[in-house]
């Protein structure tokens, strides 16, 4: 058995899984995650990104965690690293925005501008 | 497959595993499963991540934390702050220096790993030895592939030669023989039957490099012995391993197995016509095993004594057939090499010595441990700025290499870049690459005794001027020690070591005397001192020791002789008392109990 493809197949594959512990270039999606985010409902946001990195198969991710970004009253807070870009930071992020978040900026580089933290304050009452 | 957020390697190294690591991964999953973490965290047992004196070792990525010393009661810890709330335990994160100041967050800013270069331990620590298809991930079989696929025929089997010869790989087991040499020499007969060897002996006291890759990425050596295989046209290897190196073994049955089902070991690997399969022969512990006559005879179940020389194992080897034999630390260069060309390869080291090579750092040194580093680094680089230094203050003396057919490299050669030919010319050798540090604490002639114990013992005796030969230095040098050396001594354990390397039947022999010879080179006054004036100047050879009181500071408290065992001090309470040394034992237990300093040990 195993020809050539299917050894290529398995290193992809099995890169996919252990990437994070190689150097990396790609995007970093980072939650903070100290008391106040967990509080504000970090958890189940960093697992929607977990969930939907998974599900499109995204390599060249990484879903990290950090203590607190420092404003906790904006948490849960999602910072984002794309390669070349200025980080973008995301507050107030629900479960149910991820999947936009991860559809138009991680995947297509177009930044949803109304969930970053220069429409919230701008726009706030 | 799933994606984890984060993932927990665990150091199971023999290093990490004799200090706890096994309860450590136990006690990690049973604490992630507490708090629901198990589908997002992975824990990973690795391979030996160099810092044995700080182990167990942790590493948590993405963050790539590393924390050391982790008892198990600081798991849970990591577990709730780091990975449950995203904080690293600064506490437990490993500091190069005890007072706190900076800690390293990652790996890669750590001192110890700054300098080195990673290229035979490449997957130590970074891929878990018992899953193929993480080797696999970082290109793991891929130079095999690209062996059978791209370098076919005759031709393409001499191009893989030429590709080892211009890498410039020379064998990590000790002479330092060019491989890509070997390697030809072992095409070269025609012989249906052929054989690929590798020597995981690893018999110098110190030395667990060879342990190390083993344990850390098995695969790497099976994947290159079957590209030897293939080169030099073998259906079968072995592999010499320790029995005293249980988790090696381990790991490589299970990597054997694996690459089996995987088809990359056994009938038509990788689809082609080319078969090979490997299996393991478990030595028993003795040093003259690791020598390559005497490995074959002990691998076709003889006794492992050696054999002259011609003919060579590349002629006539393993039951009589031509055998290509290989050190695992050479081996695992081979694939990075095929890989990424022997350019790079030959980029790195000195002129006659390539690449990179592990040392087994012990003695006295702050950073006990693995390192890699490229050749023609300098020693005091290697002691000072990856070892850290000599703990306690104390003073550099000397740095033994090579083992029991080394020697000692004395302060003056500390900014030698040391490679095989630099060794060899101040008086020691590269050996297999342990590396013992000693300090102002350690007698020379001490030392000499220790390693010529060591090669006395493992003598096979079969030879005369070994089995003989060692022992007359031998006694002589306890002769020394116990401060009954004579006029001529010296001279004799000379003429002695002249002999003996000419005549010995193989390496064990011929190298023996060079631990006296290089403590006589560059330690001579050390020895004078003992033979002239029945002194030992570093105070270790305790014959030769006088325990006195200073009456200057002897208060006349009557503790010392209290506490004396041989009843030999003697005094007036009040006024100073006096030792007999007739009568002394040289126990110490005087010094320890005295509380003004007055006892002094000479
Ligand atoms: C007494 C003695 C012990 C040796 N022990 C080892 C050993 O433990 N491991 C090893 O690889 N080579 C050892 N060698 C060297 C081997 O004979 C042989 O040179 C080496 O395995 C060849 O592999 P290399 O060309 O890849 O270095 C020893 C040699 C002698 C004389």
């Amino acid at each position: 058995m195993k020809s050539l493809q299917e050894l290529e197949a398995i290193r992809k594959r099995t890169l996919e899984k252990i990437n994070l512990r190689k150097e990396h270039n790609g995007t970093r999606i980072v939650v903070g995650m100290a008391t106040c985010g967990i509080a504000a409902g970090a958890r189940p946001v960093l697992s929607a990104f977990v969930d939907e990195v998974t599900k499109r198969s995204l390599s060249d991710v990484v879903v990290a965690q950090t203590g607190c970004i420092g404003i906790c009253r904006l948490e849960p807070i999602v910072e984002v690293y794309k390669p070349d870009q200025e980080k973008v930071t995301y507050v107030k992020v629900s479960p149910d925005m991820v999947a936009r978040i991860v559809a138009e900026h991680i995947v297509n580089g177009k930044v949803v501008d109304e969930y970053t933290i220069g429409y919230y304050e701008t726009h706030q009452n | 497959m799933k994606f984890y957020r984060s993932q927990v390697l665990v150091c199971a190294g023999t290093g990490c595993t004799s200090s706890g690591s096994a309860d450590i991964i136990r006690i990690f999953k049973e604490e992630i499963e507490k708090v629901g973490l198990s589908e997002e965290v992975n824990v990973i047992h690795t391979g030996c991540f160099g810092l044995c004196e700080n182990g167990p070792v942790v590493i948590v990525y993405p963050e790539g934390a590393f924390y050391s010393h982790i008892k198990l009661t600081d798991v849970p810890r990591i577990v709730t702050e780091h990975l449950l709330k995203g904080r690293i335990v600064t506490d437990l994160v490993y500091s190069s220096d005890s007072a706190h100041k900076s800690k390293s967050m990652a790996l890669e800013d750590i001192e110890f790993y700054k300098k080195q270069k990673r290229v035979a331990l490449r997957n130590c620590g970074a891929i878990d030895p018992e899953n193929i298809e993480e080797y696999i991930a970082f290109d793991g079989y891929k130079a095999l592939a690209k062996c059978l696929t791209e370098y076919t025929g005759e031709e393409g089997r001499d191009k893989i030669i030429d590709i080892m010869l211009q890498s410039g790989l020379r064998g990590r087991g000790g002479a330092g023989f060019p491989t890509g040499l070997k390697w030809k020499f072992a095409k070269a007969p025609v012989s249906d039957i052929k054989y690929v060897c590798c020597n995981a002996d690893e018999g110098d006291p110190g030395a667990f490099m060879d342990r190390s890759v083993l344990e850390g990425d098995p695969h790497a050596v099976l994947e290159a012995m079957t590209i030897a295989g293939y080169v030099i046209g073998a259906q079968q290897g072995y592999i010499y391993v320790r029995a005293e190196y249980p988790i090696a073994v381990h790991r490589l049955r299970i990597a054997i197995n694996q690459a089996r089902e995987y088809g990359l070991l056994g009938n038509n690997i990788l689809g082609t016509d080319f078969s090979f399969d490997i299996d393991l022969r478990l030595g028993s512990g003795a040093f003259v095993c690791g020598e390559e006559t005497a490995l074959l005879a002990s691998i076709e179940g003889k006794r492992g004594e050696p054999n002259p020389r011609p003919p060579f194992p590349a002629v006539k080897g393993l039951f009589g057939k031509p055998t290509l034999l290989n050190n695992v630390e050479t081996y695992a260069n081979v694939c990075q090499i095929i890989l990424n060309g022997p350019e790079w390869f030959a980029s790195m080291g000195t002129e006659k010595s390539k690449g990179t090579k592990v040392f087994a750092l012990g003695g006295k040194i702050q950073n006990t441990g693995l390192v890699e580093v490229p050749m023609g680094t300098t020693l005091r680089e290697v002691i000072y700025e990856i070892g850290g230094g000599i703990p306690n203050g104390k003073k550099f003396k000397a740095a033994q290499t090579g083992g029991p057919s080394g020697g000692c490299i004395p302060a003056q050669h500390l900014d030698v870049p040391i490679d095989f030919d630099n060794l060899s010319a101040i008086g020691s050798m590269m050996g297999s690459g342990g590396l013992i540090v000693m300090d102002e604490d350690n007698c020379m002639v001490n030392i000499a005794k220790f390693f010529l114990e060591f090669t006395c013992d493992e003598s096979c005796g079969k030879c005369p001027p070994c089995r003989i030969g060692t022992r007359r230095m031998l006694e002589i040098l306890e002769k020394i020690c116990d401060g009954k050396g004579e006029p001529g001594d010296i001279e004799k354990l000379e003429e002695l070591a002249i002999n003996i390397k000419n005549s010995a039947l193989c390496g064990l022999g011929q190298t023996a005397p060079n631990p006296v010879l290089s403590t006589l080179r560059y330690f001579r006054d050390e020895y004078e001192a003992h033979i002239y004036e029945h002194r030992c100047p570093a105070g270790v050879c305790s014959s030769m020791l006088r325990y006195t009181i200073d009456p200057e500071k002897c208060k006349g408290c009557s503790l010392c002789a209290k506490n004396c065992p041989a009843g030999a001090i003697s005094g007036e309470i009040k006024k100073p008392f006096v030792i007999d040394t007739e009568k002394c034992v040289k126990c110490g237990a005087c010094i320890e109990k005295c509380k003004f300093g007055a006892i002094s040990r000479k």
